[in-house]
Parts: structure tokens; sequence; C-alpha cells
């Protein structure tokens, strides 16, 4: 499983002129009730169908914006918010929590099936809105499941514990259940850094199928991983956005200097 | 004891393996300690409640089945006692569970501050208030209650259902807090995955939350069952201690095989065949604990299994 081969795959698609998915404007965000503020004036538009990175040193605000997209942020105290957070033209912050998320899917860093069967943890979101026939609930196991890459290994044992799988099939279990509600945009938050290489180049490639008809962001340390799988990306540092814009530009040609020294590898 | 300088001096330390076996033999001498005192226990009930079975001529069947208990007419059949232990435990676990379990949910997953702080310490106290207190409250609060719902169907107001409403409130704070602890162990990756599905805080509690936790749940459930079961003082106070037939209803006064063992103990001379008797009492109510400990184990490794 070379990585080259994920990296050819991968051809980084044109981001200009592509329609924007989420728009970030003049972004604030603090925690503590204000007491830290770990975002700053962000301004930045996710293209639709496209596979956009964040990277950025520990600490960036990267994930802190990734939990803004689907209002997972609501769950830490004392976060306080201004500025504009469009998802196809909506307010982030004035939608139902609830229907945003089932449009905005999330992956998170540590694989989290649930302690349930394969089957009824990629149906617990789907079986959440209404009532579901088993050939219905089957469909949507075949079909996430294909998607996910996980439905040869799994298909004659879709009664076991999720829980019972090893870390690479775990989150492309919790993949496939993301994609179980039809999100129009998954968010990826560090997605393969608890997982092996090999599970790692699985996953990745699998971010560059999903990109095809999803909006993928993606959180992630590795920059290699940038390069390979995102159409564009966007270089975080200390709450700043410091350069955004096509991977290709931005790894082979950074206007910033605190881009170029990030990834030369002068800080991390 | 104490040694010399030169002594130490000369020896500095106790040889490496002496130590080690020193060790050895003092924590093991500990265990074979709790493990004669258990074994002599159990040995010792048994042995003694068995008598009435081998040596008494009484019918393990007929002291089981039995629908009468009248020692001074040397009858004893334990059913109706066998009956009003499991009605109280029952009942009470059936108060009990909704409420723990609703206070469970509100104090870990809405308001974990004040529970923890506030609500925890408040449940708890409940624990170390004396049996005694709570038969004297029962005996006036609920047994009066009874009266004035029931009017005369209560009698005095003494019976099943004051003497579960009372083992209720003494095994709510082990059961709440049982399950609190249950709850708060449901890792919060659990609550992310679903709540990042696009699913509300009841359908996360409901379909993730309880259902990860149920083995601990159930564990809850069954120490309360086992406090509830034996439970005998304040049970004693408010139930009506009526021992030689089948209570009809839950109003109607009773006894548990606790209370007999105690309310008889007053008049058996020792080595009779009522004395015996009430030892087998004492096997019933050994085994049945041991049966609630094995459930106990059962799902604690079922869980575990389910975890790995």
């Amino acid at each position: 499983m070379s990585q080259d081969r994920v990296f050819e795959q991968s051809e980084h698609r044109s981001v200009q002129g592509v329609e924007t998915e989420i728009e970030v404007k003049d972004f604030d965000l603090w925690y503590d009730n204000g007491g830290f503020q770990a975002l700053k004036h962000i301004n930045l538009d996710i293209p639709k169908s496209r596979c956009t990175a964040f990277i950025g040193p520990s600490g960036c605000g990267k994930t802190t914006l990734l939990r803004t997209f689907n209002r997972m942020c609501d769950f830490t105290e004392g976060v306080k918010t201004e500025g504009t957070l469009k998802f196809e033209g909506q307010q982030i912050f004035e939608m139902d929590a609830n229907a945003l998320r089932v449009r905005v899917g999330m992956v998170f860093q540590h694989p989290n099936p649930f302690p349930m069967s394969i089957r009824d943890n990629i149906l617990y979101g789907p079986a959440r809105m209404g009532k579901l026939s088993k050939e219905e609930g089957d469909e949507i196991c075949e079909r996430t499941l294909t998607e996910a890459a996980l439905w040869d290994e799994v298909k004659d044992n879709l009664a076991k514990s999720g829980l019972a799988l090893s870390g690479g099939q775990a989150q492309r279990l919790c993949i496939a259940r993301a994609l179980a509600t039809e999100p129009e945009v998954l968010l990826m938050d560090e997605p393969t850094s608890a997982l092996d290489p090999i599970s790692t180049s699985i996953v990745e490639q699998l971010m560059v199928e999903l990109a095809q008809e999803h909006t993928v962001v993606v959180v992630t340390h590795n920059m290699q991983q940038a390069t390979r799988v995102a159409d564009k990306t966007a270089f975080f540092y200390r709450g700043n956005l410091i350069e955004s814009g096509p991977t290709v530009e931005v790894f082979s040609n950074p206007k910033e200097q605190r881009t170029q020294e990030y990834l030369s590898g002068r800080f991390s | 004891m104490a040694k010399t300088k030169e002594e130490y001096k000369d020896k500095k330390m106790m040889p490496k393996g002496q130590l080690e076996s020193v060790g050895l033999g003092l924590t093991g001498a500990c265990v074979a300690v709790v493990a004669i005192v258990v074994v002599a226990l159990i040995f010792m009930v048994a042995q003694q409640g068995l008598t009435t079975f081998f040596a008494d001529g009484i019918g393990f069947g007929s002291f089981i089945t039995g629908q009468n208990w009248i020692p001074s007419d040397g009858r004893f059949g334990a059913l109706p006692l066998i009956v009003g232990s499991f009605s109280v435990t029952l009942l009470s676990t059936l108060f009990t569970l909704p409420i723990a379990l609703g206070s469970a949910i509100f104090v870990v997953e809405i308001q974990p501050g004040f529970g923890r702080k506030i609500f925890q310490p408040l449940v708890e106290l409940l624990v170390g208030i004396p049996s005694v207190v709570y038969g004297l409250i029962g005996l006036t609060v609920v047994n009066a209650a009874m009266r004035s719902i029931f009017g005369a169907a209560a009698g005095t107001g003494a019976g099943i259902l004051s003497g579960a409403i009372v083992l209720a409130v003494m095994i709510l704070p082990t059961v709440t807090t049982l399950s609190i602890d249950a709850l708060a162990a449901v890792p919060n990756a659990y609550r992310e995955g679903s709540y990042a599905l696009g699913c509300t805080r009841w359908q996360t509690v409901w379909h993730v939350v309880l259902k990860s936790a149920m083995p601990s749940l159930m564990t809850a459930v069954i120490m309360g069952m086992t406090r509830a079961f034996g439970e005998t003082l304040a049970v004693q106070m408010v139930i009506g201690g009526v021992e030689k037939s089948m209570p009809a209803g839950l109003l109607d006064p009773a006894a548990t095989l606790t209370t007999a063992l105690t309310s008889g103990l007053s008049n058996a001379t020792t080595g009779s065949v009522e004395y015996h008797a009430l030892w087998s009492l004492g096997l019933i109510l050994l085994a049945m604990s041991l049966f609630f400990i094995l459930i106990i184990h059962l799902i604690g490794s079922k869980g575990a299994a389910k975890h790995d």
C-alpha cells in the first residue's frame, strides 16, 4: 500500500471558482467567557465537494474552528463567538443544531463506535430520524460500508460488536456511520492520528474519494497528509489564519514567513 | 524487638530472599484468615440450618412450601416469610429504581456541578441514618398515611406496602449513587458520537448512555435488592410481624425471613426444633445473598467481555 498511489489518485483539483460550502467571515471565538481568544478574525471559504485541510501546531485553533462548523462547540461551557459563519448561505449559529449536525457529519480523532453491533452503529443516526424498514436498513448498511471501504471485511458479520473491530476498521465504521445520515459535509478531526500506517493510508484514500461528492474538512498534524489528500490548505498559528489557498501553492510557494518556517519544520 | 546499632551494622538489612518470604507469609496469613472466616461462617450456618431437615425430620419441601409458620404448634412453613421477603424487596426496588435513575440522569447529564457538589453528598447522608430511625419514621408517617389513604382496609397501617416504602427510602442512596457512578463511567466519546449524528440529549441518554451503562445499572439494582432483602429492624417496625399465615394482599400485616428470625430468637431454646428452624431461615437468607452476588459477578464479567 504505497503512499505514492494515494498521492497520484488525489491529483489536486482546482478550488478557484468553486461554490463555497462554508463561509467564515471576520470570525472570533473566545473560551472561558471571553478569557481566552482561540480564533482571531478568521476569513476562509471552504469549497464545495473539495477536501480542505487545516494544518498548524497544537493549540493553533484548527480543531476549534472545525468544531464550530457542526456546533460541537456548544457543549463547551463559556464559548463566545462573533462574526459570520455560514453553511450554504445560512447562519450556522441561527440554525437548529441537531438538524445542522445531520447535514454536517463528524469523525473524531479516536474511533468511537458505540457498544452495539456494526449494523446498529450504522443505523444509529437514521433510526433517530424516523422508522426504518429492514430493507432500508440493509440498503443503508451496504451503501455506507461500501463507501467507507469496510463492506468486504464485515458484510458477513454485521451483528458483531463495533467494539470488536481493529482501530482502522473502527474508524472506517465511524466514517460509515457519519455517512448514514447523508451529510453534505464531513468534518474529520485528526482522523488518522490513532491509526497504524496501513489504516492511515486507507483512510486517506477514502478522504480523496469522499471529497468527490462531499465537502471534506480535515484537521491534521501531518503535513504530508495534507499534501496527499487536500485540494485546499489553511495554515493556522495561535488563533490566526496565516495563509490559505490551493494546497500546491501553499506548500510549494508559501507567501508568509510563518508558513515557510512551519513547513520547513523550524517550529511545530 | 528493638535492635542495637551494632546489630543493624552487623546485618545492614535482612537478606532479600528472607524479606520476600516474610512478606509472602504476612499477606498470605491475612488471606487465610479471611478465607477461614468465610468458610467457617457458611459451614456453621449450613450445619445448623440443615439439622432441621436431617435430624428433626422436617422435610425441606414442606419447609419451603408450608403456608403456616407457628413454631409453638410445631408448624414450620416458611412460605409466608419467603413471600414477605421477596415482595418487600421487589416492591421497594420498583419504587426506588425510577427515582434513582431519574436523578442519576439529571445529575450526570444535565447538572453535573450541582450533582457532584450538592446532590450526591446529600443522598449519601441517607446511608448514615440508622435503621431504627427509618423504622420510627415509618411507624409514625408511613403507617399513618396508609390508614388515612386506605382506611379500614389498612388496619393499623402495618403491612407489606409500608415495609416496601420504608425500604425504598433506605435503598435509594445505594441505588442512586451506584447509578450515578454507572452513568458517569460512560465514555464521553459515545455522547459526542451521538450528538455529532444530530441526536438530541434525550436520544443520546436513552440510546447510548443508558444502553452502555446497563451492566453497571443492573449491579446497582441488585446491590439495592441485597440490602432490602437483608434489612431487618426497620422492616420489623412497620410490617406488622404476622408470621403465622400467608398475607392476602399488600395491605396485610406480614413478616419477612429476617423479622421472623429476630422475633423467634427470644422464644427458642438452644437445640430445639424451633431453634434449628431459625437457622434454616438464616441459611435461606445466606443462599439468597450468595445468589445476588453471583448475579453481580455474572453481569460484571459479561460487561467486561463486552468492553474488551
